[in-house]
């Protein structure tokens, strides 16, 4: 074995004496401390970085370390319930966001209706508007006025300024209808409307008789709702278990699905101009491309009760859903299951939900005549952030999402904490579920092979496609 | 400008024919003219014929090279240097970060774009850390020798004469013949330096500016010495228990369950302080809650060789018989054994990129092992033996041989035959250590302390956030939450420091059970061949098995045909591609003329 032998070197005899005038070149570190320390105690420290992968170790478990940090935090500091703002004397049963101001918002009571100012908390003006239900209610898209349909088969306009002192509450426009309005929903540009009850009614502002009217064999609408984008699509749900289309220009209705159970509500995906999503009663909510009605191309589970109401965020990402069963749910547009749920000791059967057009908060209304102000985002820090807190926030949702499959991770940010009954129940339903799978399992095993195909959950819940 | 300077040299100066110095972008005049009329061939419809010269005389070699897209600006003049700066790639390769994996196929587009998304954020990024890394401030040392002259028979007085007189300060003796020899250790930033005589005399001070912090004899035999996370702490191995001191020189913990220690690592990132003791136990204490993590017996008896690796926080420990054994905290077990010398270990040090081990042992031998595979670079043979090992942030390598220093210079590249620097030391060298971010060289020894100027050694340019050597009171408390909140589980020590980065494959295996489990059928299953009843007798049980057996073997043959297309494809493939390397090398060797 040839080894490269350092005996040249061992002793050095001559060492000490080496007398010599060198003609190196040599440079040792010598830093300048002007250059590294503030001048004054005014300035802010100087922070020289190297960002040498080499000199920064350990990278990833100390990301890691970060994230986890992070997530235990978003927990710490999520504190979602903002407000609640009572005044009601019956139980909310609709509500409107106003197009223009961020503050304003409206609420229909069972017995009258109400303006609010959410910045202050309190209500600006209230009137008598109908008498029983108010069913409906809706801002005209200049936010100048507003209208409403109640079970007194009206449908009045009001305008949103408050009456000047000694002028009396009353309505800029009253129409009388032949039967009970359950749901308008106003035009996006036009002054246009629609109502529905017995039949689904498009009615001109100026003119006091609608100007066309739809109806496909059914005697009920509980929910009719423009799309925000191809603003002559309707959309509306009917109580034979149907969501039925229409064109606002053509003459008969465009097609219909129906289900295995009644949708209460839908809403419209603001940016995606064909999907829709529906809650049903079946506890599920599903999204709808309204090209492709034999399936839905999304069934959002969670609740453990009827859905009532749903709406979008303004980004189109996220709905948010109120359920008989006393929570609010807030689901990722294509995902199956929630990413958020709601819920206070007080709060009873929610029955209307909105998400604010600022993207920040959402309100609920429920039987117990409150409306609930919540954050969209439970952990976010309201107000203004200074730039270095943001990009703190930033670094943190991005370590979040990329560590976000780590089991420890997975468990602390999917943890919440669930009222009791809820919790019961879901376990419950998990059960069924699992017996009735299991049971088709069973079956499809004695059957004769090819007899039993497999149903997707998806397309359990469709009956049928109408055109 | 280069326009100006150029029309100007038109005219005749009196009596003086001064040239600037010609730039590299610039071209001769006869290169430039030609270019000037292919241009003119190229786009005469465009340009009139006065812009046609003005690009004649300054007409950019770069600017043309690098695609012609010099966009023009409202003067007429175009930008020689068109679009970003190019960044040179060995700076690009510093802050790569893995290798790019293929993408996606096309029907997962979600996952694609998602994929090319975040390649192109770190694309980004590193291409931005590259350009950072041009602009950083310091320059490393360095020390060149005349012609012929080696630089290890430079002197320390030599160098300190020909260097400023800051630099030149830090060489300098400690001259403490009463209680040596001396162990030290240096404070992470480089900042603090702290002095265990063997006798009991303790201290630690600033050594750039000399103050000294405290000063005491812990009237104890004193093992080993070494700072905690910052200068606040340090733990002093004494003679039975270990124990913890601040700055100020306060006893602040004896703690009875880490007795007879003999060495000690400290594992900043962790809060993690190593201890090997007498008794051949390695134990693990977290400083930052005060709790012992684990006790490992190692059953290797004395242990009094140790060191840490700082890519990925192992132990290395050496052994009297002449192994070295890797150590994490979550196994009771040595993860590695590796027999590096004949006869026992006596030092052993890993590089700050965790790639290099060098060993010294009794056989008087120097080895230098690759330790992600762990397999030998290079061996040398030291007539003395080394008895400590240091190595820099920048991979000098110190090793004491009785009371000389010697400081060696790429021991892993090609061997050396001489060492870079040497010093004696007034006695026989007790510990040597090199000052991060500084070119300073520690050595304690029987009389004393010597810092040893060691041009090179250190990292030029630190990291504020990290290790800050000019830090205030207040960024260093601000550091200490920082790195106290951000504190890595013992857990997480493994081999692979990246390890929890990278997609956790389960085997296809696992994730068809779980699937299958799920769904209550299995989807991949193919449905068994029944052959169908036939009536009129001729469906004996003995024919059913033959049928059934027909087509069980017209499967296989399917997959047995498939599987020698494959092959013959494979070999095809190879063999032309064999082929064409053979026409590219193009020369015929002399062994060909065998070959039919």
């Amino acid at each position: 074995q040839h080894l490269p032998a350092l005996t040249a070197l061992s002793p050095f005899p001559e060492f000490p004496y080496f007398i010599h005038i060198h003609a190196m070149k040599v440079k040792v570190l010598s830093r300048n401390p002007d250059d590294y320390v503030r001048e004054t105690k005014l300035d802010i420290q100087r922070v020289p970085r190297n960002y040498d992968p080499s000199l920064h170790p350990f990278e990833v478990p100390r990301e890691y370390t970060r994230a986890l940090n992070a997530t235990k935090l978003e927990r710490v500091f999520a504190k979602p319930f903002l407000a609640s703002l009572d005044g009601h004397r019956d139980g909310v049963n609709c509500m409107a966001k106003h197009p223009k101001s961020l503050s304003t918002m409206l609420s229909g009571s069972c017995d009258g209706e109400v303006v609010w100012n959410l910045t202050k908390r309190e209500c600006v003006r209230t009137l008598q508007a109908h008498e029983g239900f108010v069913r409906g209610m809706v801002v005209r898209f200049c936010g100048t006025s507003f209208f409403t349909v109640g079970d007194d088969k009206t449908i009045k306009q009001w305008k949103m300024e408050t009456p000047g002192y000694g002028e009396e509450e009353e309505p800029l426009n009253t129409i009388l209808g032949k039967s009970v309005f359950t749901s308008i929903d106003h035009h996006q540009k036009e002054g246009v409307f629609v109502t529905c009850g017995q039949q689904v009614d498009i009615w001109d502002e100026q003119r006091s008789s609608p100007i066309r009217s739809f109806s496909w064999g059914v005697d009920s609408f509980s929910c009719v709702r423009f799309n925000p984008v191809e603003t002559e699509l309707l959309a509306s749900c009917a109580s034979d278990r149907s969501i039925v289309l229409y064109d606002m220009r053509e003459a008969t209705p465009l097609k219909k699905v129906i289900m295995n159970m009644r949708s209460n509500t839908l809403c419209w995906n603001p940016m995606e101009a064909y999907n829709f999503t529906c809650s049903n009663e079946d506890y599920n909510l599903y999204t709808y491309d309204m090209r492709y009605l034999d399936k839905p191309f999304t069934v959002h589970m969670d609740h453990v009760s009827a859905v009532l109401d749903v709406d979008y965020s303004p980004t189109g990402k996220e709905f948010v859903s109120a359920s008989f069963d006393k929570t609010i749910r807030i689901f990722p547009k294509d995902s199956g299951h929630s990413r958020e749920v709601y819920h206070t000791k007080r709060m009873q059967h929610v029955i209307s939900i909105k998400w604010s057009s600022d993207n920040k908060y959402i309100l609920s209304a429920s039987d117990e005549m409150n409306i609930r102000l919540w954050k969209a985002n439970a952990a976010e820090k309201l107000g203004l952030l200074a730039p270095r807190e943001k990009a703190a926030v930033n670094y943190s949702q991005k370590l979040k999402e990329k560590f976000q499959h780590h089991p420890q991770i997975r468990r602390i940010s999917h943890h919440r904490h669930l009222p009791k009954s809820i919790y019961s129940q879901t376990k419950e339903l998990r059960v069924m579920k699992e017996a009735r799978r299991r049971k088709e399992r069973n079956v499809r095993k004695h059957s004769k092979p090819g007899s039993m195909p497999v149903v997707t959950e998806k397309e359990k819940h469709v009956v049928t496609v109408v055109k | 400008m280069a326009a100006s300077s150029e029309t100007m040299l038109k005219k005749p100066h009196v009596g003086k024919k001064r040239k600037p110095p010609t730039r590299y972008w610039e071209r001769t005049e006869e290169d430039g003219k030609n270019d000037g009329k292919k241009q003119k061939e190229g786009d005469n419809n465009e340009q009139t014929p006065q812009q046609n010269n003005t690009r004649t005389k300054k007409g950019g070699k770069r600017g043309g090279k690098r695609g012609g897209a010099g966009k023009k600006v409202i003067s007429g003049k175009s930008d020689p240097f068109p679009g970003s700066a190019p960044v040179p790639e060995e700076k690009l390769k510093k802050f790569r970060r893995g290798v790019k994996g293929e993408l996606p196929p096309r029907p997962q587009y979600k996952l694609r774009d998602v994929v090319i998304r975040s390649e192109a954020a770190s694309d980004l990024a590193q291409k931005q850390n590259a350009r950072y890394d041009l602009m950083l401030p310091e320059d490393a040392g360095f020390l060149e020798g005349d012609e012929d002259e080696d630089t290890c028979t430079i002197s320390q007085d030599d160098i300190v004469d020909a260097v400023d007189i800051t630099a030149g300060a830090k060489y300098f003796n400690l001259t403490l013949s009463q209680f040596g020899p001396y162990r030290l250790d240096y404070s992470k930033t480089g900042r603090h330096l702290l002095l265990g005589g063997r006798r009991g005399h303790v201290t630690c001070l600033d050594w750039q500016s000399k103050q000294l912090m405290c000063e005491m004899n812990v009237m104890e035999t004193v093992n080993d010495v070494k700072w905690l996370h910052s200068e606040a702490l340090f733990a002093v191995a004494q003679k039975k228990w270990l124990y913890i001191y601040d700055n100020k020189g306060i006893e602040l913990h004896c703690i009875r369950k880490f007795n007879d220690v003999l060495r000690m690592q400290f594992l900043p990132y962790h809060f993690l302080l190593a201890t090997a003791s007498a008794t051949g136990f390695l134990q693990y204490l977290d400083v930052s809650v005060g709790k012992e993590v684990v006790a490992i017996c190692t059953k290797a008896g004395r242990l009094d060789v140790m060191a840490h690796n700082p890519h990925n926080a192992i132990i290395h420990l050496g052994h009297s018989n002449g192994t070295v054994t890797l150590w994490t905290p979550n196994q009771r077990e040595p993860l590695v054994k590796m027999l590096c010398h004949q006869g026992g270990v006596r030092s052993v040090a890993v590089d700050k990129t965790g790639t290099y081990m060098v060993t010294s042992g009794m056989d008087k031998k120097l080895k230098v092992y690759d330790i992600r595979a762990y397999r030998p670079l290079q061996s040398y043979f030291l007539p003395a033996g080394a008895s400590c090992l240091s190595l820099s942030q920048r991979g000098l390598l110190s090793a004491a041989t009785g009371d000389i220093v010697q400081v060696y210079r790429d021991v892993w590249g090609i061997p050396v035959t001489k060492p870079y620097m040497a010093h004696r030391a007034k006695g026989s060298v007790w510990g040597v250590h090199f000052c991060p971010f500084e070119d300073v060289l520690g050595v304690g020894h029987g009389e004393g302390f010597t810092s040893m100027v060691v041009p090179g050694a250190g990292e030029p340019n630190f990291d504020g956030l990290d290790a800050n050597p000019y830090r205030s009171a207040k960024q260093r408390q601000e550091w200490e939450v920082k790195a106290l909140l951000e504190k890595i589980q013992p857990e997480l020590i493994g081999l692979d420091p990246s390890q929890l980065s990278q997609v956790d494959h389960s085997t296809w295996e696992q994730r068809h059970e779980d699937r299958v489990q799920v769904l209550g059928f299995d989807p991949l299953a193919k449905e068994k061949f029944t052959p169908r009843l036939k009536t009129k007798g001729r469906s004996s049980s003995g024919k059913v098995e033959k049928r059934k057996k027909q087509v069980a073997h017209e499967d296989q043959r399917d997959v047995i045909r498939q599987t020698v297309e494959d092959r013959m494809k494979i070999d095809k493939e190879r063999k032309e591609k064999e082929k064409k390397k053979a026409a590219a090398a193009g020369q015929k060797s002399a062994l060909d003329r065998f070959r039919k």
